[in-house]
C-alpha cells in the first residue's frame, strides 16, 4: 500500500486492487478509485501540460469541473478518447492512460518555451501578430500553433462501439444525487409519479460522500445515502441513473441525459451499447447540481500541488488519499477549515492557514487554533515555488492602510485554497430562466425559471446541510430533518487576491484551461473590451471544454475591478449545452454508416446491378451511371452509349423523377396560379414542359406536366425536389388558396418510369404496347396515352429528354422490371441499349436542356435561362410573376444561358470554371460568369459547355477566357444548342 | 427540443414539424408597386417576445396551422388553425 493511502475510511474496496497504467508506468488503485484519486494514492501529481504555456499541470478538482488533468483513455486502436477528466475517468484493470500537449514526454517538455516567452504571446495575439504577410496564416503559423497550442488528439480510426438512445417520459426529473436531490427523491417516491434521478458520479450521494463527521435523522451521511438510495432502488416508479450527465436543457422540459454504460468496465460485455442516450421529457425538473469550489487567483496558483481545499477532503474521505505531507490553506471562507482539520486528522502537517478575511472566526477556526495550526488573518499568497510539484509558499499580509507586506515562506508539498462557492446554475441558464445577482453571496442564483422547474439546494445558494435536505424535500412536501453538522457561514474571494502594486511577470490564472491569466483579462479592459461577452472572446476565457466552471466568477470580478462597474452590469457569457464534452457517437446513435440515410432503389435496380450497372446517388436514391461493357471506363461507356442513343435505340430508367397527381374541379387553376405556363389550354392527352419559380421570381423545379383527364394532372418533378415540390404545393393549397378544390397525391413509388428514346424507340414499341397507335400522327411529340404492355396498363408519354424521338413507359411499380425487361427483349432487334445518368446529362446537354440546381442555382429566371416562351403572358399572376417585373429581374446584364465550345483545345471545361473577357488580367480579374454543365460530346466529336455569362445573349461569336492552373482555355460563345438546332428529330 | 400542439394530431415533438415563418403576412396582388412587393418578400420582424408563426406537422398529417410562440422561453401560447383569427393571448399561455 503506498504511503499516501490511509490504513482506513474512504469509499474504495481496500480488498480489490485494480492495475493500470499511466504514460506506460503501471500503478497499483483500489476498486472505486477515478485515475486522478488511485494517481494521487502513488504520489503523482503531474498529469498534463497546460494548453499555451505548456505548463507543468496537475489535479485541481475531484469532479467534472476540473480544467487541468485532461488525459486520453485507450483501450485499443480504434478505442481512443481523448480529453478526460482524469477525475472522472473510474479505473479498471488494464485501463491505459495518457497524459496529453506534450513533447517528448511530460516532464520534460519542449512547448515549456511557450511559457518563458509569454511576454510575446498575450490575449489576443494570435489576431495582431500573425496578420502578415496574409497567405502565411494557412501555411505557416497556424499549422504550428495547432501543434503547440492544444489538447487531445483524435482517435484516427472509426467508432468501433455502439451507442443507444431512448426516450423517456416522467413527472419529476431530478438532476444531482446530493442531499437536496435525495431528499427531493424520497419526497417525490411517496407520490404516484414517475420519477428519474441522475448524476453524473459513479456513486450517487454528492458532497455526502465525501462527509466525515455529520448525521442525518441518527445515521452517518454515508448510511442515509445508502439507506435513501436503497428505499428508491426498491421503488418501481424510480430510476436511478448514476454515471449519467445531464448535458442539456432543451426547451419544454426536454433533458438530454447521457449514460455511460461500459466506460468503467474491464471487459467490454458484447452486444452492450458504451453509451446511451436519454432524451426525457419531464413535467417538472428538479435542479439539485449543487455548487463548485472558485480557486484563488494568486501568482503561480497552477502548480501541481495546488488544489481545491474540498478536492483535497474528497480524496482524503472518499478515497482514502492524501494529498500531500506537508500542507498550507489559504481560505476565504470557515467551511475550507474542515479539510485542513481532516487532512491534519489523517496525518497531514498544516503548516499554515492563511485566511483572507481581516478577522476570521467561528466554530472550525476555534478547532483548528486548538489544534495548534498556525493562522494568518488578512492574508495573501505573494507566490508559489516548484517545478513540476508545488515546494513552498509566499505568504504576505494586507495592513490596515491596504498594502501588501511580505510575510513568510514556507515549504509545503500541498496548497489548499477556497475562493468560496459558485452554484451551478449551468443547466438553469441553459433553460433560459434569468440570472439574478445576489450581493451577499455574491453569486449569480437561479430567477425567473422559463420551464416548470425547481432550482433545489447550494446550486440555488442554500449551503447549511439542514437547509439543503429540506429545500430539496419542500420542492415535492415538506420535511424535517434532524443534522448534526457544524454551521459554517458561507463567504468568500472574487477576482485576484491582494498583492503588491508593483508585482509584476509571475503568472496568477484565472482559467487553468485555456491558461488565462488577470494580466490578459486586465489586457483587454485597456484595449477597450468592456462586456464579458467581448473580453471572453478576446481572451478566450471560459471558452475552454470546461466553459469556466471554475473561472467565470473570477475573471468577471477582475474585469469588474478594472473597469469600476459591478459585477452584474458586466453581465455573464451564457451558458451553452453541453455541461461536460459528451461523445459524437451519443449524438448520432445508430444514425451512421449504412443507417444514416435511407436508400431508394427503383424496381429496375436488381436488373442494372445484374447487368453491373456502376450507380451513383442522386439525393437518396441509387441510379445507374454508367452501363460498361467489358473493360470500358466511363468515358467509352457514355460515349457509347449516347451514339446508341442517337443512331438507334437506348433504354433508361427514369423512374426517380418526382411525381405527384392533381386531381379535381380547381386543379388547371391551381396548375396556373402555381407554374409559370398556361394550363387552361393544355388539352386532355397532352403535355407540355412546365417552369415552377419562387415567388421571388427564380426557378426552383421543372418537369413534363400532362393532363389525363379534365380535372386531373401528372406532374413530374425533378428527382431530388419531389418532397419539396409537394410541400410547396401544399403550403398554397392550404395557406394561400383555400378556395380551390384540388387535391395532391405523391405519385413517385407508384410509377416505373422507362425512357425508350431513339429513332428506333417506335420500332421497339409498336410490338409490345396494345391500345394505342404509336404513329407520328396519331401520338405526336409531347402526347399522353393509355395502353398496356403484355396486359400491364401503361401511361404512355411521348416526351424526350435527349431530342430524339422518344417515350416514356409509366408502368405500376410491381410491374417496372417484367416490363422493363419486355421491352430490352423486344428491343434486341433495333440495338437498344441501356443507358445510365451520365449519358443522359450528355444528351440532354448537347440539346441545350437544362437540370435544375446545375444550370440554375436559385438566382435564375426563365429568361436568364432562355425559357421565358414557357410563360404564360396573358396570366394575371402566378407565383413569381410579380417578381419578374422587378427592373432588376429584367436588366440586360443579367447571367443568361448560352453555349461554349473550345477554341484551339480538345479539353471539357471544368464545371464551376469562372469565365473572363479578356486575356492575362491582373488579379483579382473580373468574372463574368461560370460553366455550369461540360461534357465530351461523342456523335460531334467535340467538347460542349453550357454556362451562365454576364449578357451572355449580346456575345454570340465573343471568345471569353477560362483561367485555369494550367493557363487561359479560349472559348466561343454560341447558343445553347449544339444538336440538331432545327429540332426536327424530335418530331420524327 | 419543443413539444408542439397540432391542432389534428395532438401533442408531438418538434422534429415532425417545419416552422414557415411568420404567419398573416397576406400575400399582395400583382399591381402593387416594388417596393410594397419586395417588403413582402424580404422583410420580417424578429421579435424578441410573442411571434405568431406558421408550423406545418410534415411528418404528421401535413397540414399548416399557426401558434403564438414565445421567442425567449419558447412557450406556445396558443395554436389556431391557418382560417381562425389570432387569439387573445392577454390570459398568457391558455392553449399549450
Amino acid at each position: 500500500m503506498s504511503a499516501f493511502r490511509t490504513q482506513t475510511g474512504g469509499r474504495i474496496d481496500r480488498t480489490r486492487k485494480v492495475h493500470f497504467t499511466f504514460d506506460g508506468k503501471t500503478y497499483e488503485g483500489l476498486q472505486g478509485d477515478t485515475l486522478a484519486s488511485a494517481l494521487l494514492a502513488n504520489g503523482v501529481h503531474l498529469l498534463g501540460r497546460s494548453f499555451k504555456y505548456h505548463r507543468p499541470r496537475g489535479i485541481l478538482a475531484a469532479g467534472s469541473e476540473e480544467p487541468n488533468a485532461l488525459v486520453a483513455v485507450r483501450r485499443d486502436e480504434a478505442r481512443y478518447t481523448p480529453n478526460l477528466r482524469a477525475t472522472q475517468v473510474e479505473i479498471y484493470d488494464g485501463l491505459q492512460a495518457q497524459s496529453q500537449n506534450r513533447w517528448p514526454s511530460l516532464r520534460w517538455d519542449v512547448g515549456r518555451i511557450n511559457d518563458l516567452l509569454s511576454r510575446f504571446f498575450p490575449a489576443g495575439f494570435y489576431y495582431k501578430t500573425f496578420m502578415w504577410p496574409k497567405s502565411a496564416w494557412k501555411s505557416l503559423y497556424e499549422p504550428v500553433i495547432r501543434r503547440a497550442a492544444g489538447i487531445g488528439k483524435s482517435p484516427t480510426l472509426p467508432d468501433p462501439d455502439r451507442y443507444a438512445q431512448r426516450y423517456a417520459h416522467c413527472e419529476v426529473l431530478i438532476v444531482g444525487a446530493g442531499p437536496a436531490g435525495i431528499a427531493a427523491a424520497l419526497q417525490a417516491a411517496k407520490t404516484d409519479a414517475r420519477v428519474i434521478f441522475c448524476d453524473e458520479q459513479s456513486e450517487m450521494g454528492g458532497s455526502l460522500l465525501s462527509e466525515s463527521a455529520v448525521s442525518i435523522d441518527g445515521l452517518s451521511a454515508a448510511d442515509w445515502v445508502a439507506q435513501s438510495l436503497v428505499a428508491l432502488a426498491r421503488n418501481p416508479r424510480v430510476t436511478l441513473l448514476p454515471r449519467t450527465t445531464a448535458f442539456g436543457y432543451f426547451p419544454h422540459n426536454l433533458i438530454g441525459l447521457n449514460e455511460r454504460v461500459t466506460e468503467h468496465l474491464a471487459q467490454l460485455p458484447e452486444h452492450c451499447a458504451r453509451e446511451r442516450l436519454w432524451q426525457v421529457r419531464a413535467g417538472t425538473v428538479l435542479l439539485a447540481t449543487g455548487a463548485i469550489e472558485r480557486p484563488l487567483v494568486f501568482a503561480g496558483n497552477d502548480r501541481p500541488g495546488v488544489m481545491l481545499a474540498a478536492a483535497a477532503r474528497t480524496y482524503l474521505n472518499r478515497y482514502g488519499v492524501r494529498t500531500g505531507s506537508r500542507a498550507v490553506l489559504v481560505t476565504a471562507n470557515d467551511a475550507a477549515y474542515q479539510a485542513a482539520l481532516d487532512l491534519g486528522a489523517a496525518g497531514v502537517s498544516i503548516a499554515a492557514i492563511v485566511d483572507v478575511r481581516k478577522n476570521p472566526g467561528g466554530e472550525l477556526h476555534a478547532a483548528a487554533h486548538r489544534a495548534g495550526i498556525e493562522i494568518f488573518a488578512a492574508g495573501t499568497v505573494l507566490g508559489t515555488r516548484g517545478s513540476l510539484r508545488i515546494s513552498g509558499v509566499q505568504i504576505g499580509q494586507v495592513d490596515g492602510s491596504g498594502a501588501v507586506h511580505f510575510k513568510r515562506s514556507i515549504a509545503c508539498d500541498l496548497l489548499l485554497m477556497s475562493g468560496g462557492h459558485t452554484p451551478s446554475v449551468h443547466l438553469f441558464s441553459q433553460s433560459r430562466g434569468t440570472l439574478s445577482w445576489n450581493e451577499a453571496l455574491e453569486s449569480f442564483l437561479p430567477g425567473t425559471p422559463a420551464e416548470n422547474q425547481r432550482s433545489i439546494g447550494a446550486c440555488r445558494g442554500v449551503y447549511a446541510l439542514s437547509a439543503v435536505l429540506e429545500d430539496g424535500a419542500a420542492a415535492i412536501a415538506p420535511q424535517r430533518f434532524t443534522v448534526t453538522a457544524t454551521v459554517t457561514s458561507p463567504s468568500g474571494w472574487l477576482g485576484a487576491l491582494p498583492r503588491p502594486v508593483d508585482s509584476h511577470g509571475a503568472k496568477a490564472f484565472v482559467d487553468w484551461q485555456h491558461d488565462v491569466t488577470v494580466k490578459d483579462i486586465q489586457l483587454a479592459t485597456r484595449e477597450g473590451f468592456h462586456s464579458i461577452e467581448h473580453i471572453k472572446r478576446f481572451t478566450t476565457t471560459g471558452m475552454a471544454t470546461d466553459q469556466g466552471k471554475t473561472s467565470n466568477l473570477n475573471a468577471l470580478a477582475i474585469a469588474s475591478d478594472r473597469l469600476q462597474k459591478p459585477i452584474p452590469e458586466i453581465g455573464l457569457t451564457t451558458f451553452r449545452m453541453p455541461f461536460t464534452p459528451t461523445t459524437f457517437g451519443s449524438f448520432a446513435g445508430l444514425s451512421r454508416g449504412d443507417l444514416f440515410d435511407p436508400v431508394r432503389r427503383t424496381p429496375v435496380h436488381p436488373w442494372a446491378a445484374q447487368r453491373g450497372a456502376v450507380f451513383e446517388d442522386v439525393s437518396l436514391w441509387k441510379r445507374a451511371r454508367y452501363f460498361p461493357v467489358g473493360d470500358e471506363d466511363m468515358h467509352a461507356a457514355v460515349n457509347r452509349e449516347c451514339v446508341a442513343v442517337r443512331s438507334g435505340c437506348g433504354i433508361f430508367d427514369a423512374s426517380t423523377l418526382g411525381k405527384i397527381e392533381i386531381v379535381g374541379p380547381d386543379a388547371a387553376t391551381f396548375l396556373n396560379r402555381l407554374y409559370v405556363n398556361n394550363w387552361s389550354t393544355l388539352a386532355v392527352g397532352r403535355s407540355r414542359y412546365g417552369i415552377l419559380l419562387r415567388d421571388d421570381g427564380f426557378i426552383y423545379d421543372d418537369g413534363v406536366i400532362a393532363r389525363t383527364a379534365t380535372d386531373r394532372f401528372h406532374v413530374t418533378t425533378t428527382t431530388g425536389g419531389a418532397a419539396r415540390v409537394l410541400g410547396m404545393m401544399e403550403d398554397y393549397r392550404q395557406t394561400e388558396w383555400t378556395d380551390l378544390k384540388v387535391w395532391l397525391t405523391s405519385t413517385t413509388e407508384q410509377w416505373s418510369v422507362i425512357a425508350v428514346q431513339g429513332p428506333n424507340s417506335r420500332r421497339v414499341l409498336e410490338g409490345l404496347v396494345t391500345g394505342v397507335d404509336l404513329s407520328a400522327a396519331a401520338m405526336p411529340h409531347m402526347s399522353v396515352a393509355r395502353g398496356a404492355i403484355g396486359g400491364v396498363p401503361v401511361l404512355l408519354f411521348r416526351v424526350s429528354f435527349t431530342g430524339e424521338l422518344g417515350f416514356e413507359v409509366n408502368v405500376p411499380s410491381t410491374h417496372g422490371q417484367a416490363v422493363w425487361e419486355q421491352i430490352f427483349a423486344a428491343g434486341q432487334a433495333h440495338g437498344i441499349t441501356p443507358y445510365g445518368t451520365e449519358a443522359m446529362h450528355v444528351l440532354r446537354a448537347e440539346k441545350g436542356y437544362i437540370i435544375v440546381g446545375q444550370d440554375t442555382d436559385g438566382t435564375v429566371t426563365p429568361d436568364d435561362a432562355g425559357l421565358s416562351w414557357a410563360i404564360g403572358k396573358a396570366k394575371p399572376d402566378f407565383v413569381g410573376k410579380r417578381s419578374l417585373q422587378r427592373p432588376s429581374m429584367q436588366a440586360p446584364e443579367r447571367k443568361q444561358l448560352v453555349g461554349l465550345i473550345n477554341v484551339g483545345s480538345n479539353v471539357p471545361l471544368n464545371e464551376g470554371a469562372q469565365v473572363v473577357e479578356t486575356r492575362a488580367q491582373a488579379v483579382p480579374m473580373t468574372m463574368i460568369g461560370h460553366v455550369t454543365s461540360s461534357y465530351y460530346s461523342a456523335v460531334l466529336g467535340k467538347p460542349i459547355a453550357l454556362a451562365l455569362i454576364a449578357g451572355g445573349r449580346a456575345r454570340m461569336g465573343q471568345r471569353l477566357y477560362i483561367p485555369m492552373p494550367g493557363g487561359e482555355l479560349e472559348v466561343q460563345v454560341t447558343a445553347p444548342v449544339f444538336y440538331d438546332l432545327e429540332g426536327a428529330r424530335i418530331h420524327a | 427540443m419543443m413539444l408542439i400542439q397540432c391542432p389534428w394530431c395532438g401533442k408531438r415533438d418538434e422534429n415532425e414539424f417545419v416552422c414557415g415563418g411568420t404567419t398573416h403576412i397576406a400575400r399582395p396582388p400583382s399591381a402593387v408597386t416594388d417596393a410594397v412587393w419586395g417588403a413582402y418578400l424580404f422583410f420580417r420582424e424578429n421579435p424578441k417576445g410573442v411571434h405568431l408563426e406558421r408550423w406545418r406537422h410534415t411528418w404528421g398529417c401535413g397540414q399548416w396551422f399557426n401558434a403564438a410562440r414565445h421567442t425567449v422561453t419558447h412557450e406556445i401560447l396558443a395554436v389556431y388553425r391557418m382560417s381562425d383569427p389570432v387569439p387573445d393571448l392577454s390570459a398568457g399561455g391558455a392553449a399549450s
